[in-house]
């Protein structure tokens, strides 16, 4: 495990957040959090992640957006979308896939499977 | 000018018709009709107006004042009439495949043929003058323009002749494409709408030239005018006979626009769809009175400007022009009046062949024995060269008449002379299509003996005026008795001579035609036909309009048939007749009846309906029938329809409950999505803390050595999700209820004031922890509400408990209960961030952030307002929002104040 990595965790609910800090943290990576958009879009001005578990729904900028500014920006070219979402229909998965997304992982997920995923795809 | 340009002229604009002709027709050969527009169609009814009228109304605004105007009146009186009237033509002779005025009158009774050819003979004898009128045009119109004294008659320098053969060239080229006359002729009638337009442009232009080129506008001319006596007698109704003459062109114009064999041709025979009757309706009017315009204009100039010269004033449209040394446009007055003649001429000629090869030469074919057992293939050809020679043979008869002839009688009145000849038809065919009882004898004597007279009051005065018999005649009457004095009839003076004809013709017309109809035997065909006109309508079947009953045999039929029509044009007919009317048809036995019928009408549009019968009844065993079995087959023909029309009316009925039934699906359907979508959006809003509690007990589970702390802190969200899962689909639960009108209303009266004031009570303590300042506006009195108190605690929580949830520290809430006579309405303001104005009916819908959005909704489950709303519209209440952003929201929900056991059950009831 490389503990070189960083990723951001965003998501709206505060036990969620609370649940993915913990799962990431526990398996080697430098973990920031956001809890809306706005905070993500401030987060990701100062950072770099290497990874970055977005949800969709959030109370003020949405995670199409957020992945939308990740894709685009220059500066953020190495880094890695997952979508973390409850939205579970095939047309708001392959939006996700379409924005450029490496993965998209519905809720609720299974731990160990998320962190497999996630490592895998760093691999 | 000189001849060779005018000829030249001419001829290019002869070959600018064919031009039009030719795209007319090539367009239909890809499937594009030009003349199926109701604008062509009303102005091919135009071919109304010939050179007659084009040179001629000037001519007679110039010695009879306004009376001119007369010709055009009944035109516009008739157009009126064309529902009516022309449009039950239509109907009876596309139902009929009549192909001729003279193959109409016939058919009414019972395809009679000598009739047809009676008919026949006398259109050709009333209108081949007429004809012979507008050859005369052109040549005097190509006279003056070339300044020459009225031509020699030299035979060979005659351009007249020359115009006339090239004309006969066009009309059999585009008139005898096809061997069924009932076929439209499409270059033709597009050639003939085309020239309307040539000769009002023309006109027009003329008019204009003389009205404000020559003077200045139409005050100039009058003004000028009005200084000469003779002008004014002549704009005064005050003529001693103006009245009956006035009366008689009126009445003559609107019988000569239906019935001239021309008019008949475009206006029935050539309508593509009776629809474009609407439109012709009003521009074949407008179409007359614009074309009348400039006509006094022009006459008063032509009087000034040749006061003292000897110029005919039937010539000022053109002499004008000439006068002022205007060449171009003396060229485009000329070919104005040169379509006007031409179009007329190709028209009539057109129906008059039709009539003489179907009514005259064909039945009398038919009639000899040698022919009729020769007839093969080559009939078809026949039938064409027929035609071709009958068209030949009547413009031919037009040049030897204007040759030679025609300088016998004054020319002006040739055109009235034709209208009060077709007039003797008038009789026959209005009779024969609205009065049943109208028969061929009382149709056969009543046209000859009105021609007779006519011919006798107006044609026989003027030979002799000629000169060719005794003048005695007129002055003395025949044989001295005075009281058969052609101009006088039985003493009768003071109308002019048309008046006078038009009133003994169809006085004896008229007579004879009632009283022989009345006292005369009809024979069972004629029943029949009279039956089929008159009510055409209720016998609109095709099939059900011919009466055979005996023995054909289908192999004598269709050879028949394939002679006139050509073997596989035959066989196309007959088999999608017989498929159609799902009739087997076996081509080795005898044919049905129906067939036969069919194959004698597919035979008249050829040959007209007299000949067909002839032509059938060769092949057939006819029996006699008796009127009684003639009435038999109407009744059930009308049984049929009468099924018919049973039958349609239930197919209409089907197809409507087709359409409630698609309706119905459509509603499940949407139904069906909003309860799918409703499903996706509650697992979706149960994923979110079914996603905490997985993973965070996973975490406990998997992480043994987990600090008590941490444990703790995971756990105990745990429990808090799980409650929150709990709720929701309490909620979800409850409001499926609602919904499904599971829920009962457990009605008790309660004080409404006192539960509001509770809940105050309650929240004051959160308020003031949040520093939110609650406050309450309330009665003093009791509040009795009727209702579901659990339910309206429901609602007035879940209000009360969003208001705090979305006003900030600092902010207020205000509770305002008010006692409306019949209601009670609460208020619950807040000064949170408000609600956007489209989303003020959308929050009441359950998760309504949902749907199509990625924006979340910030606290709750999305369903309480949703359920607010269902229980306040179960007690009759209202509820609703008034916000702005950033102003704060103020909810308000009123429930009607009923009295115990009142009719808040009942509406409960019927809403479920």
């Amino acid at each position: 495990m490389n503990q070189a990595y960083k990723i951001l965790v965003v998501d709206d609910d505060p036990y969620i957040l609370m649940s993915l800090e913990f799962l990431m943290r526990k398996n080697g990576f430098e973990v920031i959090i956001a809890r809306n958009g706005t905070e993500t879009l401030e987060l990701l001005e100062e950072n770099i992640p290497d990874v970055v578990l977005l949800d969709i729904m959030m109370p003020d900028v949405d995670g199409y957006a957020i992945c939308k500014h990740i894709k685009s920006s220059v500066k953020h070219k190495e880094c890695k979308v997952v979508f973390v979402s409850a939205k579970s229909k095939e047309a708001d998965i392959q939006k996700g896939y379409d924005l450029g997304a490496e993965l998209y992982i519905t809720k609720p997920f299974s731990n160990k499977d998320i962190v497999n995923k996630i490592t895998a795809l760093l691999d | 000018m000189s001849n060779s340009i005018i000829i030249i002229c001419s001829l290019l604009y002869l070959l600018i018709l064919f031009g039009v002709a030719y795209y007319a027709e090539h367009q239909l050969k890809k499937g594009k009709s030009i003349i199926n527009n109701a604008y062509v169609y009303a102005l091919s009814l135009c071919v109304y107006c010939t050179a007659w009228t084009y040179y001629g109304s000037v001519g007679r605004a110039t010695t009879n004042g306004i009376s001119f105007l007369t010709i055009y009146i009944g035109p516009t009186i008739m157009a009126a009439l064309f529902f009516p009237v022309l449009r039950k033509i239509i109907r009876i002779t596309k139902a009929q495949r009549i192909n001729s005025i003279a193959d109409f009158i016939s058919t009414r009774y019972g395809k009679n043929a000598s009739l047809a050819a009676v008919v026949s003979v006398f259109c050709i004898i009333g209108v081949l003058p007429y004809i012979a009128l507008q050859l005369k045009a052109i040549a005097i119109s190509f006279d003056i323009l070339t300044k020459n004294a009225i031509s020699g008659h030299n035979f060979f320098s005659d351009n007249t002749l020359y115009f006339t053969v090239f004309l006969t060239v066009f009309i059999i080229i585009f008139g005898t494409r096809s061997v069924d006359a009932t076929e439209k002729h499409e270059g033709l009638v597009a050639a003939v709408a085309f020239e309307s337009v040539i000769k009002l442009v023309a006109f027009l232009v003329a008019g204009v030239f003389v009205t404000y080129g020559i003077f200045n506008g139409f005050n100039d001319i009058f003004l000028k005018a009005n200084q000469i006596d003779e002008f004014k007698k002549l704009f005064t109704l005050s003529g001693e006979n103006a009245n009956a003459g006035w009366f008689s062109g009126i009445l003559l114009s609107m019988m000569a626009v239906l019935f001239l064999p021309r008019q008949f041709q475009v206006g029935v025979i050539e309508n593509v769809n009776e629809e474009h009757l609407k439109k012709a309706v009003w521009l074949f009017p407008i179409y007359l009175f614009v074309i009348n315009i400039f006509v006094i204009p022009i006459a008063f100039g032509g009087k000034l400007v040749f006061q003292n010269m000897p110029i005919d004033a039937d010539t000022f449209v053109l002499a004008l022009p000439l006068h002022f040394n205007k060449p171009l446009l003396s060229m485009l007055v000329f070919l104005g009046g040169f379509s006007a003649a031409t179009s007329m001429i190709i028209v009539e000629t057109i129906a008059l062949s039709t009539m003489v090869s179907n009514n005259l030469v064909m039945p009398f074919l038919f009639r000899q024995q040698n022919f009729k057992t020769s007839i093969d293939k080559s009939i078809r050809k026949t039938i064409l060269y027929i035609r071709r020679f009958s068209i030949i043979l009547i413009l031919l008869f037009a040049y030897l008449y204007d040759q030679y002839v025609a300088q016998y009688f004054s020319l002006v009145s040739i055109g009235l002379i034709s209208f009060a000849g077709v007039a003797q038809f008038a009789p026959a065919i209005i009779g024969g299509i609205y009065w049943k009882t109208a028969s061929k004898n009382g149709a056969l004597v009543g046209i000859i003996v009105g021609f007779f007279v006519w011919f006798y009051t107006l044609i026989l005065p003027s030979i002799a005026q000629a000169h060719l018999i005794n003048e005695n005649i007129i002055s003395n009457g025949p044989f001295n008795i005075w009281w058969l004095k052609p101009q006088s009839l039985f003493g009768l003076e003071g109308f002019d001579s048309i008046t006078h004809s038009l009133f003994w013709s169809m006085f004896f017309n008229c007579t004879a035609y009632f009283v022989f109809s009345v006292y005369s035997k009809p024979i069972p065909q004629e029943v029949y036909q009279a039956e089929i006109f008159v009510d055409i309508d209720k016998y609109n079947l095709p099939g059900s309009d011919s009466i055979w009953r005996g023995t054909a045999y289908m192999p004598d039929l269709f050879s028949l048939l394939e002679n006139f029509l050509g073997k596989e044009r035959a066989n196309n007919l007959i088999q999608n007749y017989a498929h159609r009317h799902k009739i087997a048809i076996d081509f080795g036995s005898k044919a049905d009846p129906r067939i036969v019928s069919f194959s004698e009408k597919i035979l008249a549009g050829v040959i007209g309906s007299a000949s067909a019968r002839i032509m059938v009844s060769s092949v057939t065993k006819e029996e006699e029938l008796s009127l009684n079995e003639v009435f038999k087959i109407l009744h059930e023909s009308q049984q049929m329809i009468e099924l018919n029309k049973e039958l349609r009316k239930k197919s209409i009925e089907l197809t409507k409950a087709t359409e409630q039934l698609r309706e119905a699906n459509l509603q499940l359907k949407t139904m069906d999505e909003l309860k799918d979508e409703f499903l996706y959006t509650v697992t979706h809003e149960l994923r979110t803390p079914l996603t905490s509690i997985r993973s965070l007990t996973e975490i406990v589970h998997d992480n043994p050595d987990l600090g008590d702390e941490e444990r703790e802190k995971f756990l105990g969200a745990v429990v808090k999700e799980t409650e929150r899962l709990s709720h929701l689909i309490t909620k979800v639960l409850n409001l499926e209820k609602y919904e499904s009108g599971k829920q009962k209303l457990n009605l008790t009266s309660f004080d409404m004031n006192l539960l509001v004031k509770d809940l105050y009570t309650s929240y004051k303590l959160v308020a003031n922890e949040k520093a939110i300042n609650l406050t309450i506006t309330q009665p003093n009195s009791m509040l009795l509400l009727h209702a579901d108190k659990d339910l309206v605690q429901q609602v007035l929580v879940n209000l009360i408990s969003n208001a705090m949830k979305f006003t900030p520290e600092q902010g207020k809430i205000h509770l305002v209960i008010s006692d409306l006579q019949n209601e009670v309405q609460v208020s619950i303001m807040d000064t949170g961030k408000g609600i956007a104005k489209e989303l003020h009916e959308l929050i009441f819908d359950k998760f309504f952030q949902a749907k199509n959005q990625t924006i979340k909704k910030p606290v709750g489950t999305g369903l309480g307002l949703a359920i607010c709303k269902k229980i306040i519209e179960m007690h009759g209440g209202k509820i609703w929002v008034e916000s702005e952003i950033e102003k704060g929201a103020c909810f308000t929900f009123t429930i009607p104040n009923f009295e115990p056991g009142n009719t808040l059950i009942e509406y409960n009831e019927s809403s479920i």
